[in-house]
């Protein structure tokens, strides 16, 4: 009887583990830098997470966007270009789902750069977007100088460059990346993949409830 | 000795199954099967898993009508690329598609699986049939 009610002991134990568990917060990725400063007279070390830095670009509307329009948001981002034969189709056809889930959720949108800018121009990339069947201010397709994207792109954890060898003549990720309202990498997920896909609405879902701290 | 005798009604069973089934019907099964690898190794990422195609930029495969009416230009889309822009039930599709780089056989083996995968209904389709089509093919651009 004793032994009985040690299991029933632990196991109570494991399911209250489980349910605190349920309430996860997603992780900080992304380089971290211990900073030591002094504050009242007395040492602190505090965590310096990566940040994306700030940026200004051109969207498929021909506005003049960047990170001072996305302060208060949410967003996915990916890397592509409107004339890929290989991953991107079944990446925006992924990213479409993210689009449905939350096009009407003001404060979460999706940054997609292109990295062959010379030939997707604003035009090109309103073109793409009209026939993707996206439109509004929750999904913008981003033009900006070649150089800067592909440096930006290191920041975001995505590798792109231009490969003659590769159909397209560029190589790149089919990540999707998705940053706090901080500025914080939360999660890259695999854009080729319906699973994590599915993942990261949900991840987005979780973000979304965590308290904003600022 | 039981064992020997259930194999030996077994094997009679299978060999009468088998010779049910035509040659033709065998070939076509052989062709589709193969022909699912190749859709999936060369045509997915575009076309998609159901071939649903994508919003308005990639054109679906499960249009029964359009591959009906164009049985045979299909060869010479797949190996060539298509450059100039399709009506598709009403909506229109102006992006490029790449050539193949299939061999004729891979070819006859992809119609024959988009052909009567995804509402499609073709049926067989011969490697004469394509290969007559393909001699008439414009050269790749």
């Amino acid at each position: 009887m004793r032994k009985l009610t040690g299991i029933l002991l632990l196991l109570s134990l494991f399911s209250a583990c489980k349910f605190n568990g349920d309430k996860k917060t997603l992780p900080i990725l992304g380089n971290r830098q211990p900073v030591t400063k002094t504050v009242n007279g007395q040492q602190v070390t505090d965590t310096v997470y990566q940040t994306i830095p700030e940026f200004k670009f051109v969207n498929q509307y021909g506005d003049s966007v960047g990170s001072k329009n996305l302060q208060n948001d949410i967003y996915v981002t990916d890397f592509f270009f409107t004339t890929c034969p290989s991953i991107c189709p079944t990446m925006q056809r992924n990213m479409l789902a993210v689009y449905k889930a939350y096009k009407d959720t003001a404060d979460v949108k999706i940054i997609s750069f292109t990295i062959d800018p010379k030939h997707d121009t604003p035009p090109v990339l309103k073109k793409y977007a009209d026939n993707l069947g996206i439109s509004g201010n929750s999904w913008w397709m981003i033009n900006g100088d070649r150089d800067s994207v592909y440096q930006l792109a290191n920041s975001y954890l995505v590798g792109v460059k231009a490969d003659s060898s590769t159909p397209g003549g560029y190589m790149h990720d089919g990540y999707f990346v998705l940053i706090d309202k901080n500025k914080h990498i939360r999660g890259t997920y695999d854009g080729t993949d319906t699973k994590q896909v599915d993942q990261l609405i949900a991840d987005i879902k979780t973000l979304k409830a965590e308290p904003t701290a600022k | 000795m039981k064992i020997i005798i259930i194999s030996g009604i077994c094997l009679l069973m299978m060999a009468l199954i088998y010779s049910c089934e035509s040659d033709s019907t065998i070939e076509f099964k052989r062709y589709y099967s193969s022909g699912a690898v190749v859709y999936q190794q060369h045509c997915q990422n575009c076309h998609g898993s159901s071939g649903e195609g994508l919003a308005a930029l990639i054109p679906p495969l499960n249009d029964s009508t359009y591959l009906k009416v164009n049985k045979n230009s299909l060869p010479c889309i797949i190996q060539n690329g298509l450059k100039s822009p399709i009506k598709i039930s009403g909506r229109v599709f102006s992006g490029n598609m790449p050539a193949s780089g299939l061999t004729p056989i891979e070819i006859t083996q992809v119609i024959t699986y988009v052909g009567n995968s995804f509402g499609n209904k073709l049926g067989i389709v011969s490697d004469d049939d394509v290969g007559v089509e393909m001699a008439k093919c414009n050269s790749p651009l």
